[in-house]
């Protein structure tokens, strides 16, 4: 489809951009820290407080591609894509159990990525390996589809080309490389906040240009069954019901297990700060809840597209005022900005710990440690957006679709460690592998459909679910016929009172010994 | 202190068994029972989690100076 370029959005678009812009370049006076060294650069010193942590994490989590994405779904399948809502509910209560403990021994011996924390949990280089290889890899395409974020709300404003895309990431990752985590913790201030104003505008006002609730669900009603892939309003039998269940469930699970959401929580202060916030972020998932409505609205208002991501601002372009427009793409565009930031930092944190310093430098300075991590970010963007541009925006999808199978696979060595040793080093990692292995195949072999239909068990089930399963089975039965346990406790270098402890403040961060140990 | 953390089940019970709630009826709002079944669901967590926070939470010295001190 394709929009009229609108002089008056594209203004206020520009400049709300503009503001994000300067602050992320301010951002690096804030809080004020030595961003040469890499716990302050990459975790911005562990200092925010709770209202921070809820705007970056919100910022982070829910990011641009969600709120395209999940309307789209809904727009397209009805009730299925509204699984995203279930998931973000119990994501929250579940993140509340273990993450404490996670934030506690991190804290405790300095970690910065969950590959410190494999490593000295099980004294394995080759395991710690193959969790940073995991997060890689499905950190990556996630970074790119923010960029396809951006991409559908140019097209929106009639923006078409390549060239606004490239500058908007070169500005990015411009401030990203000065500012470290601080930038992103700053801008998803305003984004969170734009966000937050725009959903609650359309969902107050178009729904009076549609005719009310009953008539948005009823036009869904009758439109989602003649779909040329039948949709419903209401998923039924059991099929669907385990499908529903399951992919709320498995996405759950595989969500903290992301770099990015482990980077924003490490940078919290205290294990406190972390607690409360599972109780605050759920006024996240009212917004997504609200805003997958925004799919049927679009039924309801008629708009017929036929590439499903650009069914909300098709809706957006017929229903609000050009400056408004303006505000309301800003908020998607600028939201795709706050994770794009802390996602790639994540994975420079992970290249330079677990990386660069295992296998590279092994004697790397703290000031170099935080240079490479600079750079690596520089080069993760590039990557994105030559990802973008190059290739077919669905082979993206497909991958990210990939990553959250990929990420389940991480549990047992970072999740189930947290609360017990039993498994064998040798056993997550061969868990894992077989874990990748047959995801990936399954999802492979039946073109990116997130449930398959699995034998045996004889369900209909999402992938990363199934996939764990046998990753955990392999894990059980090898540590098993292993059965030396006696070096487990030496390779050990976390005790128990690690997990527990809950400080409300810590002392202020050691500046030169950070990530030495 | 942690039997408060069983409370946190309530979400995975209410949520996880889609043929509780997969039906068009009661309706409230116009919105079908399975999407505002579901939306209630959000700030019913809110309160548990921030309810468990609250009872879990460790007596904190510098927290607690001037006040009762929690159990």
């Amino acid at each position: 489809m394709n929009f009229e370029v609108d002089g008056v959005a594209i203004a206020v678009f520009c400049a709300l951009f503009l503001l994000v812009t300067v602050l992320g370049f301010v951002a690096a006076r804030w809080k004020k820290g030595d961003l040469d060294l890499l716990d302050e650069w990459g975790l911005g010193g562990r200092r925010f407080g709770t209202v921070i942590t809820w705007f970056l994490l919100g910022g982070d989590l829910f990011t641009a591609y969600t709120f395209i994405a999940v309307p789209a779904l809904v727009w397209a399948v009805g009730a299925g894509g509204f699984f995203a809502l279930p998931y973000t509910i119990i994501v929250f209560p579940l993140v509340f159990l273990f993450m404490p403990r996670l934030w506690s021994v991190a804290s405790k011996h300095r970690y910065v990525t969950a590959g410190d924390y494999v490593k000295g949990r099980f004294g394995s280089r080759s395991l710690a390996t193959a969790i940073v290889f995991t997060g890689l890899l499905a950190t990556m395409p996630y970074i790119a589809l923010q960029l396809v974020g951006i991409e559908v709300v140019l097209g929106g404003l009639g923006i078409e080309g390549e060239w606004p895309l490239i500058i908007a990431f070169a500005i990015l990752a411009a401030y990203t490389y000065t500012s470290g985590l601080r930038a992103p913790a700053m801008i998803a201030l305003v984004k969170d906040t734009l966000i937050y104003a725009t959903v609650l505008v359309a969902i107050i006002y178009i729904p009076t240009q549609v005719g009310g609730w009953d008539n948005i669900f009823s036009s869904a009603n009758e439109t989602l069954p003649e779909r040329d892939e039948p949709g419903a309003l209401i998923p039924s039998g059991p099929d669907a019901h385990v499908a529903y269940a399951t992919l709320a469930l498995g996405s759950a699970m595989a969500l903290f297990l992301y770099p990015h959401a482990l980077t924003a929580v490490l940078s919290s202060r205290s294990q406190d700060v972390v607690r409360r916030n599972m109780s605050l972020l759920p006024a996240w998932t009212l917004l997504l809840g609200l805003m997958a409505l925004l799919g049927y609205m679009a039924i309801a208002a008629g708009v017929n597209v036929t590439d499903p991501s650009t069914a909300v601002p098709a809706l957006f372009v017929d229903m609000f005022p050009s400056w408004f427009l303006g505000v309301a793409f800003a908020a998607i565009a600028i939201g795709a900005l706050v994770p794009a930031a802390v996602m790639s930092i994540a994975a420079a944190n992970l290249f330079t710990r677990n990386i660069w310093k295992e296998f590279v430098h092994r004697d790397c300075s703290d000031r170099e440690e935080a240079q490479v991590a600079k750079i690596v970010s520089l080069v993760v963007k590039i990557g994105a957006l030559a990802f973008v541009v190059l290739l077919p925006t669905q082979f993206a999808i497909d991958l990210q679709l990939l990553g959250g199978v990929w990420m389940l696979q991480t549990l047992p060595a970072v999740m189930i460690a947290l609360y017990t040793r039993w498994f064998h080093r040798w056993g997550l990692l061969a868990g894992w592998a077989l874990g990748m292995v047959a995801g990936t195949w399954i999802a492979a072999s039946q073109s990116f459909e997130p449930v398959w239909e699995t034998p045996v068990l004889e369900v209909t089930a999402y992938t990363a679910l199934v996939a764990l399963l046998l990753n955990l089975v392999v894990a059980t039965v090898v540590t098993l016929l292993l059965g030396d346990r006696g070096r487990a406790d030496e390779l050990d270098e976390t005790r128990p009172a690690d997990y527990d402890e809950l400080e409300e403040t810590r002392e202020p961060a050691p500046t030169v010994s950070a990530g030495v140990s | 202190m942690r039997r408060w953390y069983l409370l946190l089940a309530l979400p995975f019970v209410g949520l996880l068994y889609p043929p509780l709630y997969a039906s068009e009826d009661p309706e409230l709002f116009g919105f079908p029972f399975f999407y505002w079944y579901q939306l209630a669901w959000v700030p019913l967590t809110a309160a548990l989690t921030y309810f468990v926070y609250r009872k879990t939470r460790p007596p904190e010295p510098r927290r607690a100076a001037g006040r009762f001190r929690r159990t």
